[in-house]
């Protein structure tokens, strides 16, 4: 018998455990965070709206979100792909290629930022491929859509792979047995069951990019209002003792983020997984 | 050791566990706690083990005549036996039997040959002295169960609690743990607690079994008490199969289903409702009618066992069973369809109408 | 998991989707890897060996050792305490705790920096104060720890929660009755439970200590050979066109992640294939 409310009150620790956990959260994370929002305030409500539509901004916020969402929708596209085969094909290398997803999480960021850089920069070895057919890629915005793309794959293929896993052989063989083809099999019993786990790994790789900084720097070259990314301006408004503008941008990727944290906890509820593998 | 509670509660928030539980586990002997899931009986081994505390005005739990309400787990000296058996997976099965000795504070430590030889002991008690090198995952079922009770004797502890202790074996392992465990007993004599859900392990295995249901104690007594002379309707029930007939008390006599018997319940009680409780092998099939029987056509049988399981339907919609011997079954060649007068032998009455949920 | 016949697509459709998880892969994950170590050995293995002899960025790798080896043990200590309290009780705050544990991975890395300029910088909360007493954390080594220990906070606990939540009380509860005290339980019984879970966030915690880029970049100040550490040495080799050193540099950082990648694939087959203990059924005696 197991009862869900038990409480293990003989356990030594709870007290200092909790406590030491509680104040060490707030002492690094949530008191810096308050800081932030106290700084904000001081803006005014009116300071922080004529900071956040000043055009060099509103471009960068533009920049930011149109390229993660393109790079979470590539990655949903292709990173299903990856995880359907990794998961359901057998073939010579697999474990290799499935250690291997996780590069851009165990990858610093700057390195990243340079080796991508160097490969589809005009002389580089996919740049070099590309350049006939009259496609720039670095130094404009598709150079940070490939960038966010690098860095958000791991998040769709590692949320995809378990819900993949899970799905029962019998459902299917059951959809065949009633006369339904593969492609209505996967369209009708596949696919509905895996579009929780495809919604959570797209806002993963979504929140992640948005905030994204050190691979995208590189390869973006940075113009203002043309590829300056909102993480990015933070910090050049930091270098130049913009403090105020500094502090509305970041407010704006801190709620942001939040919100993102909000749907994507609904979303694991939904899809029955609380806690996904990542960096 | 003889082990006393009074008064026992326990809450989870809104949902009560225990509603007031007093009890006396007598010295030596194998209790059984014995109820459904839910029952409470689980967080009683536990409140006793002291790996759960009581509510705020429950009373006192003695342990012969020493209150140990407010003393520590690890101060009561319990051996507690786990249902999935909790064995230390990183160590062998030597190190998980001298767990609880290497663990105790320097100067009461005993030296490494005397653990030595202890754990050794204690394999050869429990039948599994070769395999001290192994880990648990190399075990089965019922030699991880073994490890588990010599790893609890080891410490020498006042009380053996044992919670479902057979709950995650085979059927056949069951049996034969069974068995052997109440052999041991008999040569290591400890009191002994152990909380199962299943009446025939507790009627097979314990002296005395203490019968909960919904956070209560129903009855406590010798298996042959309870299964013989159930104290309450959810005993009666809980032990074996049972027809349960809606009837009536009135003058002495107590009225079910076209029949009508004088009982001693009845004699006492005043008039009104009754609920009768006949066990299937207290009925016997009659070809003549009889005043004290009701009359019943046999709509099912089941013949493949050691006795024959009839399905009857007496007047009024009445579907019950009856076991009768596979000899009288061939004696009276019984079919379906056949009629019969069938004669309850023995029953038991209980004043008042059906509860709101039936529990069959 | 096997092929089924019966429920398995075309040939063509196989090899075109392996095709495209091939090409894809190659193009977003092998390149830039190969890249980093062609790079670095452009110019032979002389010239590889020669970016490391500067004593800037010997400093950074001593500084990035440092951060790591301060961020890691207390992030572990504070995962054991966070996981001990969320898996083996229940008190009310409890979703909430844990939702809080994951912040630092939803929060912009620049914005992990940025908080603490705004806290401890010269016109930030502490900053007069600290400017009284002659102290520093922003632009210094203390500012980058900190940074450092934001982003890493959330490894080892999450890691660490659910492995603990599954294993239950049972075996703490078992030490309990026999006799174990506390820190006997916790050091015999637990930790032995969780070694390879704990394993496991240590290495992700300390791939993200070693590599972490926007955070420390905010509050560093790039003061050479003071407080820039691998990645920003990195970066700042890059921006001087000396390709060759930074890339040198940056091969040591994808060594680091390619061992992380080995230990955290080796430590996922240990996990799944420890032996687990359900009851076996049949027992030979």
């Amino acid at each position: 018998m197991r009862l869900p409310r038990r409480q293990h009150s003989v356990l030594p620790g709870f007290g200092l455990t909790l406590g030491f956990a509680v104040v060490y959260l707030s002492l690094v994370a949530l008191i810096p965070m308050c800081a932030l929002f106290l700084r904000a305030r001081g803006l005014g409500w009116m300071g922080f709206w004529s900071t956040v539509t000043e055009p060099r901004v509103l471009a960068a916020c533009r920049l930011s979100f149109g390229a993660a969402f393109i790079g979470a929708t590539l990655n949903a596209v292709f990173g299903f792909i990856v995880a359907w085969t990794l998961v359901r094909y057998r073939f010579f290398g697999r474990r290799f290629i499935d250690a291997l997803i996780d590069l851009p999480f165990a990858l610093p960021t700057a390195v990243s930022g340079i080796a991508l850089t160097t490969i589809y920069a005009p002389n580089g070895w996919i740049g070099r491929a590309l350049e006939p057919l009259g496609i720039k890629a670095v130094f404009t915005p598709r150079g940070v859509v490939i960038a966010l793309t690098f860095i958000g794959l791991p998040f769709v293929v590692r949320t995809l792979q378990p819900a993949l896993e899970d799905l029962e052989a019998d459902v299917e063989e059951a959809a065949a047995s009633l006369g339904a083809s593969r492609p209505q099999t996967f369209r009708r019993v596949i696919f509905p069951a895996i579009v929780p786990a495809l919604l959570t790994g797209f806002a993963l790789a979504f929140a992640r990019a948005l905030g994204e900084y050190g691979s995208v720097v590189f390869i973006s070259g940075n113009l203002p209002g043309k590829t300056e990314i909102a993480p990015l301006l933070i910090v050049t408004q930091l270098e130049q003792y913009d403090y105020a503008g500094a502090t509305a941008i970041a407010v704006l990727l801190l709620v942001i983020s939040f919100a993102m944290l909000l749907l994507i906890n609904l979303l694991q509820r939904w899809s029955g997984r609380r806690h996904l593998r990542g960096m | 050791m003889s082990i006393t509670v009074e008064n026992i509660r326990k809450s989870y928030g809104a949902f009560q566990a225990l509603r007031g539980v007093s009890l006396d586990i007598p010295d030596s002997q194998i209790t059984a706690l014995l109820g459904p899931s839910g029952s409470g009986k689980t967080t009683l081994l536990r409140i006793i083990a002291g790996l759960e505390k009581p509510d705020e005005g429950s009373g006192p739990i003695r342990f012969h005549h020493e209150d140990v309400a407010d003393r520590r787990v690890q101060e009561r000296r319990v051996g507690f036996v786990f249902q999935h058996y909790a064995l230390f997976k990183h160590m062998t099965v030597f190190e998980n039997v001298a767990f609880g000795l290497r663990v105790r504070p320097k100067h009461e430590r005993p030296a490494n040959d005397v653990i030595d030889r202890k754990v050794h002991d204690l394999l050869k008690l429990v039948q599994l002295d070769g395999m001290a090198h192994r880990f648990p995952s190399q075990l089965s079922g019922g030699q991880r169960q073994r490890v588990a009770l010599a790893r609890a004797l080891a410490v020498e502890p006042r009380v053996l609690l044992l919670d479902e202790p057979f709950g995650a074996l085979d059927a056949r392992v069951r049996k034969q743990l069974r068995a052997w465990i109440r052999r041991l007993h008999d040569e290591i004599a400890i009191t002994t607690i152990f909380v199962t859900h299943d009446q025939d392990e507790a009627l097979e295995v314990a002296d005395r079994v203490v019968v909960m249901n919904e956070g209560r104690v129903e009855q406590a007594g010798a298996p042959e008490e309870v299964f013989h002379d159930p104290a309450t309707e959810f005993v009666m029930n809980f032990l074996g199969h049972v027809n349960v007939f809606d009837g009536r008390i009135e003058d002495g006599k107590v009225t079910f289903a076209s029949v009508q018997i004088e009982h001693p319940v009845a004699l006492e009680s005043a008039a009104g409702p009754a609920r009768v409780f006949i066990r299937p092998h207290e009925l016997s099939l009659h070809l003549l009618p009889r005043s004290d029987s009701l009359p019943a056509t046999v709509t099912g049988i089941h013949a493949a066992g050691p006795a024959v399981r009839l399905t009857l339907a007496a007047e009024g919609d009445h579907t019950f069973s009856a076991d009768i011997s596979q000899d009288v079954y061939r004696a009276l060649k019984v079919a379906v369809g056949a009629k019969f007068w069938v004669l309850p032998k023995d029953l038991r009455v209980f004043p008042g109408g059906a509860p709101d949920s039936d529990r069959l | 998991m096997s092929l089924r016949p019966a429920t398995a697509e075309p040939r063509w459709v196989r090899t075109l989707l392996l095709t495209i998880t091939m090409l894809f892969l190659a193009a977003f994950l092998v390149t830039p890897l190969v890249a980093v170590f062609t790079e670095a050995l452009r110019k032979g293995v002389a010239a590889y060996f020669a970016g490391f002899d500067d004593p800037a960025v010997r400093s950074a790798i001593k500084l990035t050792l440092l951060t790591a080896g301060i961020a890691v043990p207390v992030n572990v200590v504070f995962g054991l305490a966070a996981a001990w309290s969320v898996a083996k009780f229940e008190f009310p705050g409890k979703s909430l705790l844990t939702t809080l544990i994951d912040l630092p991975l939803a929060v912009s890395p620049v914005v992990s920096g940025l908080i603490y300029v705004l806290v401890f910088g010269l016109n930030g909360w502490l900053g007069p104060w600290l400017k009284a007493h002659d102290l520093q954390v922003i632009f210094a080594v203390p500012g980058i720890v900190l940074a450092t220990v934001f982003v890493t906070l959330p490894f080892v606990a999450r890691e660490l929660i659910p492995l603990m939540q599954e294993q239950g009380t049972e075996d703490e509860e078992s030490a309990l009755t026999l006799g174990a005290s506390g820190w006997q339980t916790f050091w015999r019984v637990t930790l032995p439970n969780i070694r390879w879970g704990l394993l496991y966030g240590v290495i992700l915690c300390n791939a993200r200590a070693m590599g972490e880029f926007g955070a420390v970049s905010v509050v560093s100040g790039h003061i050479r050979g003071k407080t820039n550490t691998v990645p920003l040495q990195v970066e700042i080799l890059y921006n001087e066109y000396n390709f060759v050193a930074a890339f040198a540099v940056a091969s040591l950082l994808a060594m680091l992640a390619l061992v992380t990648l080995a230990a955290k694939s080796f430590i996922e087959w240990r996990m799944t294939s420890a032996p687990a203990s359900p009851a076996v059924p049949g027992d030979p005696t």
